[in-house]
């Protein structure tokens, strides 16, 4: 069950996301490309393969079994991810502002079709 | 552990200290800002020609540096081969030739432009040294941050909005990037790429269209960032609109998407792979093919000369990755050998453009196009008027470099540019395994002839209409001493290349022979020694 809604909600969230990526307003376009990013980031949280109630950090001392713990590589990648993904959004909303405001048109390409 | 061996990550903190310590003074401070910049730009250029000459020892293998002293698998690492170092030195080089060039005028042009250039700097260093697949994508996320700002530098309608193409085509490539990467990860449980060529063999067949979708994906983000067509079709009107320092640095972005794949297509998909050896590598020699096709023809179609250069950054994308799908060493050795040769003259070409488009007047552009296109010449008249008129120094001085960089793009002997198709096509033509010629080295063949002679066309006819017959009311160009010597640095560098093409080919010859059979790195990653750890020493 799991599995399936993770799998519906990121194709939900990528393809509603390449859909605005194609529209011709930078606010679709920043919209899209924010939804294609919450999907990309689920869907490096699903490759370490879906476990529920597992740490991902070792106890300390002893002998540990892998199996009783979840992948906490992804778990690190997606932060990193998160984080990239924040600032170039943010340093993309200011180009799209300044881009209105030079153009006086929100269209992709600065003026009406 | 001596200093000397934390030279690997040099290339990276030195940029990076640089460019955080610059943000610290304010902007009116050009002088001071400047003087560091160079400074810290001749450094890494010493770096990297140490880091060259490291790496260029006979049967050495690749120097790795562990981040953090964690051993291979487990932490991130750096690895400075023939290939990483002869990149390393490109790139100061362009560097240097931009910097220098941006000292005239355009680095006043914007906030913070020698701290985004160390930046952008930190960035391609950090993509040319690691051996990592996700500390990749950190770093071009670095460069390209970097590069968002400086493709914005000097503002105006024109940068912004091909900036925003820009940006929205370089974010949506990230993502595939990230899905490529995490795909990759999810097969195999590494990141890093010796551990990769390690385990890709061993993927049991019912995960292997996964992985393959996986490389595929990464791919696709890597030739987005290389400008392949059809995912090509923002890079002429970002580069074109760029500040003409900033465009000559870019020369190398699209060499960072060539690197990745030129680096990764061996390793991964090469010979050992298993199953999945040499995948991609004839949609790579053909989209290479297309693409190289698509850039001539953008060539002979532009008429703005910054426009001409941009396309022919898409025709030397395109023969350096249909070179790579040939996926064989002495391809691959000429291939590497043009990538140095045809970055240098684009980067010439971009600052030298600049430095023209100051005679031309835009209506009187306009008018000779025109003029062109109608089979009119008002001039012959004038001409006959104006017997005895002498070309002015500087324009003759610009004529003289436009020359050679005709030269060199066309691929004309005697310079680099010829020695490079040279190498790539009497190696294609002998690669296949029984001496016969298979039909794409063909088609290589003749793209590649043909490519040469468009761009020599197009590069003639500029060169008639700005220096031989400029236009009636062209004005003298003012170029000064520190904008005309990053052309000539450039462009002496391609006669250097000429002069001494013996220790380079020899070098690239071995870069490609390393590429091609990785075992020596694969073995170097693996086994890198953790340094002792200080507390072990002092408990002694």
């Amino acid at each position: 069950m799991t599995e399936l809604t993770l799998s519906l909600a990121i194709g939900v969230l990528t393809g509603s996301g390449v859909w605005l990526l194609l529209r011709p307003r930078t606010y679709q376009v920043i919209v899209g490309l924010s939804l294609i990013a919450y999907g990309v980031n689920l869907f490096i949280f699903s490759m370490g393969r879906l476990r529920s109630g597992v740490p991902p950090v070792l106890d300390r001392g002893g002998a540990v079994d892998p199996a009783a713990y979840t992948d906490p590589v992804p778990q690190a990648l997606v932060l990193t991810a998160i984080v990239i993904g924040f600032a170039t959004t943010a340093l993309f909303l200011v180009v799209m502002l300044v881009a209105r405001g030079l153009t006086g048109s929100d269209h992709v390409d600065g003026r009406e079709p | 552990m001596q200093l000397a061996d934390h030279l690997d990550i040099a290339p990276i903190l030195l940029p990076l200290v640089t460019g955080a310590f610059l943000l610290l003074f304010d902007e009116r401070r050009h002088t001071f800002k400047s003087l560091v910049d160079v400074a810290a730009t001749l450094g890494l250029l010493v770096i990297a020609g140490m880091l060259v000459a490291q790496a260029d020892v006979e049967g050495s293998v690749a120097s790795v540096y562990l981040l953090g002293n964690w051993a291979a698998p487990y932490g991130i690492v750096l690895v400075v081969d023939r290939l990483s170092a002869m990149m390393l030195l490109l790139t100061a080089l362009l560097a240097t030739a931009a910097l220098v060039f941006s000292l005239a005028r355009w680095h006043k042009g914007g906030p913070h432009f020698h701290s985004l250039f160390q930046f952008l700097l930190m960035g391609l260093n950090g993509a040319f040294l690691t051996g990592d697949l996700f500390n990749l994508f950190v770093f071009f996320e670095v460069l390209l941050a970097a590069s968002y700002g400086l493709m914005l530098h000097g503002l105006g309608v024109t940068r912004v909005r091909f900036g925003m193409h820009y940006i929205a085509v370089n974010l949506a490539a990230s993502m595939l990037f990230l899905i490529g990467v995490s795909l990759i990860y999810g097969v195999t449980g590494t990141l890093n790429m010796a551990d990769l060529a390690v385990r890709i063999p061993a993927v049991p067949a019912q995960d292997r269209a996964l992985l393959e979708a996986g490389t595929a994906i990464l791919g696709i983000a890597f030739l987005t960032k290389a400008g392949i067509w059809p995912l090509c079709f923002w890079l002429p009107g970002a580069y074109s609109a760029a500040a003409a320092p900033v465009a000559a640095i870019f020369s190398i972005m699209t060499k960072v998407g060539v690197y990745a794949v030129l680096r990764l297509s061996p390793l991964l998909l090469g010979a050992r792979a298993g199953d999945s050896a040499s995948f991609g590598d004839i949609g790579l020699l053909i989209a290479g093919l297309v693409t190289m096709t698509f850039g001539t023809i953008g060539v002979l179609a532009s008429q703005a000369m910054a426009r001409l250069v941009s396309y022919s950054v898409l025709v030397s994308a395109g023969t350096l990755l249909a070179a790579v799908g040939m996926a064989d060493a002495g391809v691959t050795a000429g291939a590497l050998f043009y990538m140095a040769s045809s970055t240098l003259t684009i980067g010439a070409l971009f600052l030298l453009v600049e430095l023209v488009d100051r005679s031309q007047d835009p209506a009187a552009n306009v008018l000779a196009v025109t003029m062109e296109a109608y089979g009119d010449d008002p001039d012959e008249e004038a001409i006959d008027e104006e017997v005895g008129v002498t070309l002015p120094a500087t324009l003759a001085i610009l004529g003289i470099c436009f020359v050679l960089c005709g030269i060199l793009l066309s691929g004309l002997p005697p310079l680099s540019g010829f020695l490079g198709k040279f190498a790539l096509l009497s190696a294609a033509l002998s690669a296949g395994d029984d001496g016969a010629i298979s039909g794409m080295a063909w088609a290589f063949f003749a793209v590649l002839i043909i490519s040469g002679l468009f761009a020599m066309v197009a590069m003639l006819r500029v060169g008639i209409r700005t220096f031989w017959a400029p236009p009636i009311e062209g004005v003298v160009p003012r170029v000064l001493v520190v904008e005309f010597a990053p052309v000539a640095l450039l462009l002496a560098l391609c006669v250097a290349m000429t002069v001494r093409a013996g220790p380079v080919m020899a070098y690239v010859d071995a870069t490609s022979q390393s590429l091609h059979s990785p075992d020596a790195y694969i073995e170097g990653v693996l086994s890198a020694r953790q340094a002792p750890s200080p507390k072990m020493e002092t408990g002694r």
